[in-house]
């Protein structure tokens, strides 16, 4: 059913906008499934999927990718983000046949994301040494939002608590107030939320 | 959630199309709360119309000075974008307060005009909800109705509408423009949403197929300064008790120009006409501006558990405006 | 190696799965996939009281891929337990609401969950009582309250004493409806093969699943396999088994397929336990130097129609505060809600709000240092029992936060300092929880290559287990923890019991000791290699755990909080959260550390943000999900510090140690009430203090 190509290819963890017109063409009238393609962690999947499924169910039921987390199922608790095309996003909120041609990296793909040396993204590394989890379950969807976070605040993106007269465009300075508000919609409940501002410090640092 | 078919629009021509032609079809943006809500059954979409590859995703400066923001614009890059934040920080801000940075990177402009109410009992399919399901009653009048409607309610419906980003666009005059069958128009944000009156199960006066395609923001008065601001239940990612948008000019220390709305108090974006009228031309004094939201505020009429919102949205008006006459 | 060995137990050793954690490998119970596997999905009770009259499931069995609808007709019987909870899908009552009523099973989860939201449900209801008044009709005294404590305790003359008492207090506090939600929702993969049965479970104990599984389908427990090596958050929610995992069971019987089920977020709150509302009234009489001359802690709870459940609240007053004169009493309605059960700290979590509130409350009518009055009232020995204290440090760790604190330059004006819109204030609260300890066993091999393989049935709920019990089994072995690997989380282990009531650690960490040491002493008395297989040693600790103490064993501490409220709305922010632990031997600063300020975070929420609503119209838990209900956020939660002060306790278990899973929320959410009022002047005694009351009640302060 799916058909994984075995083009992993380490540039394309890079984000980039997908095309306006990738993949196949509509499905036919009335159909309740289509065909996508997606690239997740580098790896190309064509798979048929009811036009029901989540990228979430789709990454965890199908793809037997099971890091990227279900809490809640509604955007409520971020336990299930992933990068779609850069940008951090609940996937359990996505149509899966709606992300057609995205590249998506989940939290198995973060350490080569990061490219470098070593089996982990620095901050995987990070949550390891400042102990910023207990059941782990927040955990994937922490990290993958942190990754997403530190890029909006270096594209010079504003939040509810950055100060309007920061420099249009400019980096944002991520104070432990901007860290948290920015990881806001990451719930977790064994409250590992001062490790975590923590651990995202020292791979600002 | 039944099975559902999916058409990728090319264009707002074909979008309009294919939500007309089969079945009970719904635009698909962000998808944030369409998805949300399918998944809890209460939208049953037999057709979804992506319009997420519309081109309609640039915030663009008019001849006139307006700025047009596309309907599928997400959230997150509208609050960043840098004109917005220069003249209308009242938008800005209201777009960042509201959800998590993950939704605000998906959930469009559009789509947040037209996300339906957070009421527990509307999201609940087993239980009474005129909204949901026209004549069956409403579950909230005698209820649990801590979060819902102080202002503007009817015996047929006492939600509140939970956009924020919906009560900055009402303070500053947005216009919505819409795409038909028949052919386009635009209509006021306040008049788009609306009041629930004895058609709760109309959220806006969008007609079948209609497709938003941009919010227009008129240029504001030169000088004018404009904030948002809500009170909510956690520090964020949660929906607000009750929240302010205001625009500002002073004129030789009298107001030239005010748009205010309340969000969290009514079915729509609340814009406190009353109050603008009385301030207009006076020097909003600590005593004028109290008056003037006193006069806004008597309409309103608390429910069993919602009485706190009379005075927590006067109190948070009047530090805003406070605070805006202090830098206009 | 020896140093190693010697640093073994306290060390801030990294815990052992957090490499799979942060990679996205660890499997929790709904991410494994039998061949075959296909998806339940589950249709709750709308009404709150009485039967389902017809249930229709013609449209549910025409969507494509859907495999059965299980409904109290079709779904195999169950044998009895005591636990009425789990009898699910056995006849039409509906208890209340959110029970099951039926169970959809399909190829997909998209045709289970469509199939599930096509049954039709007809109900013949009853009239119902679902909402906790403050005089409850038909509230009763219970037999005894949760934990086997009595239900109610007196000593001298409490209701005299107080009448006499120059200074007193007289309130009523009330906590909500709380809900534990942990970030993984309940959920099993259940599959039978020959007459087995293998389940993967999410739970805080593999063995008691496997027990009840065992019993409701007439199994010998040898054929029954429950695995929960990892576990997204329990809280008490997990504590025993819990539907979910028994409903996955039949629909696996039922289709002959595995079976995933996971409940939603909404539905969890009905069926997994939620902490019942209190209602407190609380007197406490008073010399002038502040002397207690009476204490007084009466609750008021609720239960379900089929469960008794009675959160002892009033336990902790048994515990605290010296004084010849005291009452601790509970009663408890049942009404037509979902049954209660365990929430992180259980009695102690709100009987400690509201007499920690009292006594500050006291200390302002006395016009006195609230760490004073708390020190003045020191104990010798247990009040309720006279039972000597194996140890207790409460004023060690008062004095060890003030000064962390710097609650020497507090100005005990309450409603003084106002920075624009803002007033602050500190609060402190004293914090206990009971030293629990149950029976286990374990066992320990030493290999030929060096390496030792602890074996135990303990779960790892995010406490870190793995890892502080190789800790301790390296210390009893003399190696370096580097040294032994630890097995746990799947039945067929050594048998264990729970990770709960902050008694894991002790309970597994106690027979892994003595495995250790019974393997260390053989290891010194024989000479030359190991066999191929190794040597193993075992344990089991009844008889020795679970032995009678003379003595009271509690751990204590304080909590210390810097609260800032903004007049315009009502809202309280927290700034700072401190806690000090006298909580016997620190076994791993590292996880220990998080246990402590998780706790803490959890009662900041309990404090500021988290209330359930009953919708009296339907008895639903309304608004439960994680929009609906405000679990704190990281914007909510500031700087949060614990420590601890060095405890030796020689009459605990061998590592001595007490649990530290629970005491971090008990006295946080008075400590912040406590600020509250010191900010703002006001006292408010019903939780969450959201800004739709702070902002009416403070309106005068603007």
């Amino acid at each position: 059913m799916d058909s994984s190509e075995e083009s992993h290819a380490g540039a394309s963890a890079q984000a980039v906008r997908h095309a306006p017109w990738p993949g196949p063409a509509d499905s036919p009238a009335g159909a309740t499934e289509s065909r996508v393609a997606l690239r997740v962690n580098g790896f190309s999947h064509t798979t048929e999927v009811d036009h029901r499924t989540t990228l979430l169910d789709l990454l965890r039921e199908r793809l037997a990718l099971t890091g990227s987390k279900k809490g809640c199922d509604h955007g409520q608790c971020g336990a299930c983000t992933v990068l779609v095309d850069g940008r951090r996003v609940n996937s359990c909120l996505l149509l899966a046949v709606a992300q057609d041609g995205a590249e998506v990296v989940t939290v198995e793909g973060l350490a080569d994301l990061a490219g470098e040396d070593g089996d982990l993204h620095p901050l995987q590394r990070a949550f390891l040494d400042r102990d910023a989890f207990q059941c782990g379950y927040c955990t994937p969807g922490q990290l993958c939002s942190a990754v997403g976070m530190l890029e909006e605040a270096r594209a010079g993106a504003p939040s509810a608590v950055t100060d309007p007269q920061q420099g249009l465009g400019s980096a944002v300075r991520l104070t432990g107030e901007e860290i948290r508000e920015r990881l806001s919609g990451n719930l977790c409940r064994c409250g590992a939320y001062p490790h975590i501002v923590e651990a995202v410090r020292d791979v600002i640092a | 959630m039944k099975p559902v078919s999916y058409v990728r629009a090319r264009s707002v021509e074909e979008a309009t199309a294919a939500h007309a032609g089969r079945g009970e079809a719904r635009y698909l943006g962000g998808g944030t709360n369409l998805v949300d809500l399918m998944k809890l059954g209460v939208e049953r979409p037999e057709v979804l119309v992506d319009i997420t590859r519309l081109p309609l995703d640039q915030v663009e400066e008019q001849p006139d000075g307006a700025l047009r923001l596309g309907a599928t614009v997400r959230n997150s890059d509208l609050a960043a974008h840098p004109l917005l934040r220069d003249r209308y920080p009242v938008v800005s801000q209201a777009v960042l307060s509201g959800a998590s940075g993950q939704l605000r990177n998906v959930a469009t402009t559009g789509g947040n005009l037209l996300q339906r109410t957070r009421c527990a009992y509307f999201q609940d399919v087993s239980k009474p909800c005129n909204k949901r399901v026209p004549g069956s009653g409403c579950a909230a009048l005698d209820g649990v109705n801590h979060d819902h409607a102080v202002l503007g309610h009817s015996p047929h419906c006492v939600a509140t509408h939970p956009s924020d980003l919906a009560v900055a666009l009402a303070a500053v005059d947005a216009v919505v423009e819409l795409a038909g069958p028949g052919g386009g128009r635009a209509v006021p944000v306040t008049d788009f949403l609306r009041l629930p009156e004895d058609v709760p199960e109309r959220d806006t006066v969008i007609s079948h197929g209609e497709l938003i395609t941009a919010v227009v923001l008129p240029p504001l008065p030169p000088g004018s300064v404009s904030r948002y601001r809500k009170a909510r239940e956690r520090a964020s990612y949660a929906f607000a008790l009750a929240s302010v948008a205001a625009v500002l000019r002073l004129e030789d220390g009298v107001v030239s120009h005010l748009g205010l709305a309340f969000g969290g108090l009514a079915h729509r974006p609340w814009r406190a006409r009353r109050a603008e009228a009385a301030l207009l031309g006076a020097r909003p004094t600590p005593e004028a501006v109290a008056r003037a939201l006193d006069a806004e505020l008597a309409e309103a009429v608390p429910l069993r558990d919602n009485a706190y919102k009379v005075s927590l949205a006067r109190d948070l008006a009047a530090q805003v405006l406070g605070s805006l006459t202090a830098t206009a | 190696m020896a140093s190693q060995a010697h640093n073994a137990v306290g060390s801030p050793i990294e815990r052992r799965e957090g490499g799979a954690k942060v990679s996205g490998g660890a499997l929790y119970a709904t991410e494994y996939t039998p061949p075959g596997c296909v998806y339940a999905w589950l249709v709750t009770a709308t009404v709150p009281k009485g039967r389902v009259a017809s249930l229709d499931t013609a449209a549910a069995l025409k969507v494509p891929g859907v495999l059965a609808v299980l409904t109290p007709d079709s779904a195999p019987r169950l044998a009895d337990t005591d636990d009425a909870t789990l009898a699910v899908l056995q006849n039409s009552e509906v208890p209340h609401h959110g029970w099951p009523v039926a169970l959809a099973v399909a190829e997909t989860l998209e045709a289970a969950r469509a199939a599930a939201g096509s049954v039709g449900v007809a109900y013949e209801t009853e009239p119902h009582e679902s909402v906790l008044t403050e005089d409850p009709p038909g509230a009763y005294t219970p037999d005894e309250v949760n934990g086997g404590h009595p239900t109610e305790r007196r000593r001298g003359d409490p209701e005299g004493r107080f009448a006499a008492a120059p200074v007193k207090i007289d309130a009523r506090y009330r906590v909500p409806p709380l809900y534990n939600h942990p970030m993984e929702p309940h959920g099993a993969t259940a599959s039978w093969r020959d007459g087995r049965l293998t389940v993967y479970d999410t739970s805080q104990g593999a063995d008691p699943v496997r027990a009840v599984l065992a019993q409701v389908f007439e199994l010998p427990e040898e054929r029954v396999t429950v695995v929960c090596e990892h576990v997204g958050g329990g809280f008490g929610s997990k504590g025993t088994p819990r539907p979910h995992v028994v409903l996955a069971a039949m629909a696996s019987l039922h289709v002959r397929r595995p079976v995933k089920l996971a409940l939603t977020r909404r539905q969890l709150t009905e069926l997994v336990g939620h902490r019942a509302p209190t209602d407190h009234r609380l007197r406490l009489g008073a010399e002038p130097d502040g002397t207690l001359t009476s204490l007084i802690h009466e609750v008021t709870t609720h239960t379900s129609r089929i469960k008794e459940f009675v959160e002892q609240a009033a336990v902790p007053g048994r515990v605290m505060y010296a004084g010849a004169n005291s009452l601790t009493a509970h009663r408890v309605a049942a009404l037509d809600v979902p049954t209660p059960s365990w929430m992180r700290a259980p009695g102690e979590a709100p009987g400690m709000y509201a007499l920690e509130s009292a006594v500050d409350e006291l200390a302002c009518a006395l016009a006195m240092d609230p760490i004073e009055l708390r020190t003045r009232n020191e104990p010798d020995e247990e009040p309720d029992s006279g039972r000597p204290f194996s140890s207790r440090h409460l004023v060690e760790c008062l004095r060890e936060g003030a000064k962390r604190f710097g609650w020497a330059e507090r100005d005990h004006r309450a409603g003084v300092r106002r920075s624009g819109a803002w007033l602050t204030g500190t609060g402190v609260a004293a914090a206990t929880y009971p030293v629990l300890v149950s029976p286990s066993r374990a066992t320990v091999t030493a290999h030929p290559d060096g390496l030792h393989v602890v074996r135990i049935n303990a779960t790892d709920i995010g406490t870190g287990a793995r890892t502080v019990l190789a800790q301790i089994a390296a210390e009893a072995l003399g190696v370096g923890a580097e040294a032994v690997r630890t097995e746990i989380g799947t039945t067929g282990l050594p048998k264990a019991p729970l990770a709960g009531g902050s008694s894991g650690t002790a309970s597994w960490g106690w027979a892994v000791h003595e495995a250790c040491r019974s393997l260390a002493r053989r290891l010194h008395e024989r000479s030359g290699p190991l066999p191929p297989e190794g040597l193993t040693a075992s344990a089991d600790t009844r008889g020795t755990a679970d032995a009678e103490s003379p003595y009271a064993r509690h751990a204590f501490g304080a909590h210390f909080a810097e609260v800032g409220v903004d007049t315009d709305t009502g809202e309280v922010r927290v700034r700072r959260l401190l806690g000090v632990y006298a909580a016997g031997r620190i076994l791993n600063p590292r996880t220990a550390g998080s246990q402590f300020i998780g706790g803490m975070v959890m009662g900041l929420g309990m404090a500021l943000t988290e209330g359930g609503r009953v919708d009296p119209a339907s008895g639903a838990f309304l608004g439960s999900d994680l929009a609906g209900y405000h679990v704190p956020a990281h914007a909510d939660v500031p700087e949060v510090e614990a420590h601890w002060i060095d405890e030796e306790d020689a009459h605990l278990n061998p590592m001595g140690s007490k649990g530290i899973g629970e005491i971090g929320i008990v006295g946080t959410a008075a400590a912040i009430g406590n600020a509250v009022h010191h900010a703002t002047g006001i006292r408010f005694r019903e939780l969450p203090l959201t800004p739709d009351q702070v902002h009416a009640a403070g309106r005068g302060l603007v």
